[in-house]
């Protein structure tokens, strides 16, 4: 029976989103996992393999990375300069096959967890060249001429920004899973799990403000989890009594620390604005 | 077991294939979502939904199919028997099982029910008759209510496993894609050919190891960079009806300068005559001559021309048609000139098809482009690249 995952210690995993990781563990295809920037998708891989004893392979995606890197690459330059020099080695290819993340995780002995973070940043060819790979977990290596087969089908978690649309046919082969932005209730759930013993009404006050901020219309980034954790932390480290974010008060708008919450000068701008308005109405 | 929702999705447009829905019955047999509504729910979205802007349907066909929510004509929804039987099997505990059969077994259930479903036809509190007596009935949880109350509008709801859909969070996701830069560049992409052009300046793997195979010793060898070949030219109408779209405009105009390295583009006036410009603030006194445009960029162009196509159809076919000058020869003459320079055109329109059929110089500009027109959205886009580098 494979092991369930139900959140962590250090994660609150909504229903839908158990649901989701459970089916993508047992049925063992990969899952896709969306949602706003700072919502927690590359920690989920994290906790996946935390809750279930796994190892887990990360494979980050930039620009410039191509999916053949993640099977393998053949080192030719090195081989040329050991012929050069004459080494023993240049007679066996295998010695210039660089294994790649994907071929890491099927070499590995017990079931691991592969993310691949944040595929929409490749080339839009990027997730085609993977199909094949993903949906048979092997790979053939021209060099040596073998098939590289999965010893164990790997969890595999996919996050994407939504940069780029991933065709469809890649698409079909995952479970989707889209993390909403957690609601006042999760939220006081996630800042509990991070910091226990945290003031009550500090974090009750902190989230007030927080979804005010995030109601504000025309924010460029919108704070989300991760920055509101930062900001709590920042909050307690600074001693920041309840009181002062509680003031209904206009002229004090803006939120105390508000750099962690606020990460692009045209919305302190904007809140600034605001605040100014507050006070001339308050007049 | 659950085709009837699975062409529900598909009549509601959600892409789904054949290959989710056995995902998802596979799904089903391994028990994943054995003991609650919710997690069938939960699962059956994981499988068949893949991206979040079609969220919102999802949810709308998955109460319609699993509430029975009557359709506009008022008749009674269909429920297949078997799925009820799996539901409620899933739902309910042993004692609940044992008080169903003391009331004549499954069958005597149904029947009840079918009875009771004529009775309410066509009363709203109907459903109260026999949803949550004693919290026992399958269908409590389940929330089915023939007369179908509007989706989203019952959050008061005590039935949790029900609310998780009606509340149709993802409301906002689901808009009908808008084009943002990034968006574009993106569709833009599908133009692109890569040509080695320039000077030599990366290393070429292979060719470094076959000449140095061949001669025996250590030889590089140079190729030049891999860029996009592809070369464009843009036609802009500006000006009058194409105000309102200035802005969709000026994000296409931001892509496609970023992505092709040979983009040209011009302005006209509603329709293409013998002169065009490049500056709008000097379009009578610094205007380019449209052959001289035709004779300059060679036939492997790619033509894009951006307008709504919509003016009284003399500008397209009368010589000194146009509003503005008096042109010797029609705007026809001059469109033809241009699809037999460049083979490779498409017409791009701001106006949504719907409309395209009602205005005659539409319609005209569309069979002058041989059905090339396209709208100027993500879709719209797409297929117009795929056109052009046909």
């Amino acid at each position: 029976m494979t092991k369930r995952f139900s959140g962590t210690e250090t994660y609150v995993a909504t229903e839908d989103m158990k649901v989701a990781v459970n089916a993508a563990i047992a049925l063992e295809r990969p899952l896709l996992i969306k949602g706003e920037p700072g919502t927690g998708k590359t920690i989920l891989a994290h906790e996946i393999a935390g809750a279930i004893d796994a190892p887990l392979i990360e494979w980050h995606i930039k620009s410039t990375t191509k999916a053949q890197q993640g099977l393998y690459e053949y080192d030719a330059v090195a081989r040329l300069r050991d012929s050069q020099l004459g080494d023993a080695r240049v007679h066996e290819i295998g010695n210039y096959i660089v294994r790649g993340k994907l071929w890491e995780a099927f070499a590995s002995d017990t079931r691991p967890v592969l993310l691949i973070d944040e595929i929409d940043k490749a080339d839009i060819e990027f997730p085609n060249d993977l199909l094949l790979e993903l949906d048979r977990m092997q790979f053939h290596v021209y060099e040596t001429k073998e098939t590289i087969n999965a010893r164990q089908r790997p969890i595999v978690v996919i996050t994407s920004n939504n940069e780029k649309e991933l065709p469809d046919a890649f698409l079909r082969r995952c479970f989707f899973h889209y993390i909403r932005f957690p609601d006042r209730e999760t939220m006081q759930r996630i800042v509990d799990v991070h910091y226990p013993g945290i003031h009550k009404r500090l974090v009750q006050d902190a989230l007030t403000v927080f979804f005010e901020v995030r109601e504000v219309p025309g924010l460029k980034k919108k704070p989300s989890t991760s920055e509101l954790l930062d900001w709590i932390k920042l909050l307690m480290v600074e001693d920041i009594p309840p009181e002062t974010l509680r003031t209904a008060d206009a002229r004090k708008l803006i939120p105390p620390l508000y750099g962690a919450l606020l990460k692009n000068e045209q919305d302190v701008h904007l809140f600034e604005r605001l605040a100014f308005l507050n006070r001339r109405e308050g007049r | 077991m659950f085709i009837n929702f699975f062409l529900e999705l598909r009549q509601g447009r959600l892409p789904v294939s054949l290959r989710e829905y056995l995902t998802f019955i596979e799904a089903m047999r391994a028990d994943l979502a054995a003991y609650s509504v919710d997690d069938f729910y939960y699962l059956a979205r994981a499988c068949l939904v893949k991206d979040e802007t079609n969220l919102d349907k999802f949810d709308r066909v998955f109460s319609q199919v699993f509430k029975g929510l009557t359709p506009a004509e008022g008749e009674v929804a269909e429920i297949p028997e078997d799925w009820l039987k799996k539901i409620a099997e899933r739902l309910l505990t042993e004692e609940e099982k044992e008080q169903i059969k003391a009331l004549g077994g499954w069958d005597k259930l149904m029947e009840t029910l079918k009875e009771r479903l004529k009775e309410q036809k066509g009363r709203h509190a109907g459903g109260s008759k026999w949803i949550g007596t004693g919290g026992t009935s399958p269908f409590g949880a389940w929330g089915y209510n023939p007369e179908g109350v509007r989706i989203g509008q019952d959050e008061n709801r005590n039935f949790r496993a029900v609310k998780v859909w009606d509340k149709r969070e993802f409301r906002n996701l689901d808009s009908d894609v808008e084009l943002g830069t990034r968006n574009i560049k993106v569709a833009l992409r599908r133009l692109r050919r890569f040509a080695r052009e320039g000077a030599a300046d990366q290393l070429d793997l292979q060719g470094t190891i076959r000449s140095t195979a061949k001669k025996g010793y250590l030889d590089l060898a140079m190729v030049p960079e891999r860029h996009n070949a592809v070369k464009v030219l843009l036609f802009f109408d500006v000006g009058g009806s194409m105000d309102p779209f200035v802005e969709v405009c000026e994000e296409l105009f931001s892509a496609a300068r970023t992505e092709f390295k040979h983009l040209e583009y011009f302005y006209f006036h509603n329709c293409l005559y013998e002169r065009v410009w490049r500056d709008n603030r000097r379009r009578f006194d610094a205007p380019t001559s449209t052959l001289d445009v035709l004779h300059t960029y060679p036939h492997d162009y790619k033509v894009i021309f951006v307008g709504d196509a919509s003016m009284s159809p003399y500008e397209i076919l009368q010589p000194g048609g146009s509003v503005e000058h008096w042109n010797e020869e029609d705007g026809a003459t001059w469109l033809k000139r241009v699809l037999t320079v460049y083979p490779k055109c498409a017409w791009l329109n701001p106006l949504p098809p719907e409309w395209w059929e009602y205005t005659g110089s539409v319609r005209m500009i569309r069979q002058l482009f041989a059905g090339r027109m396209y709208p100027l959205t993500l879709d719209g886009l797409d297929a117009a690249m795929r056109a052009l580098s046909r």
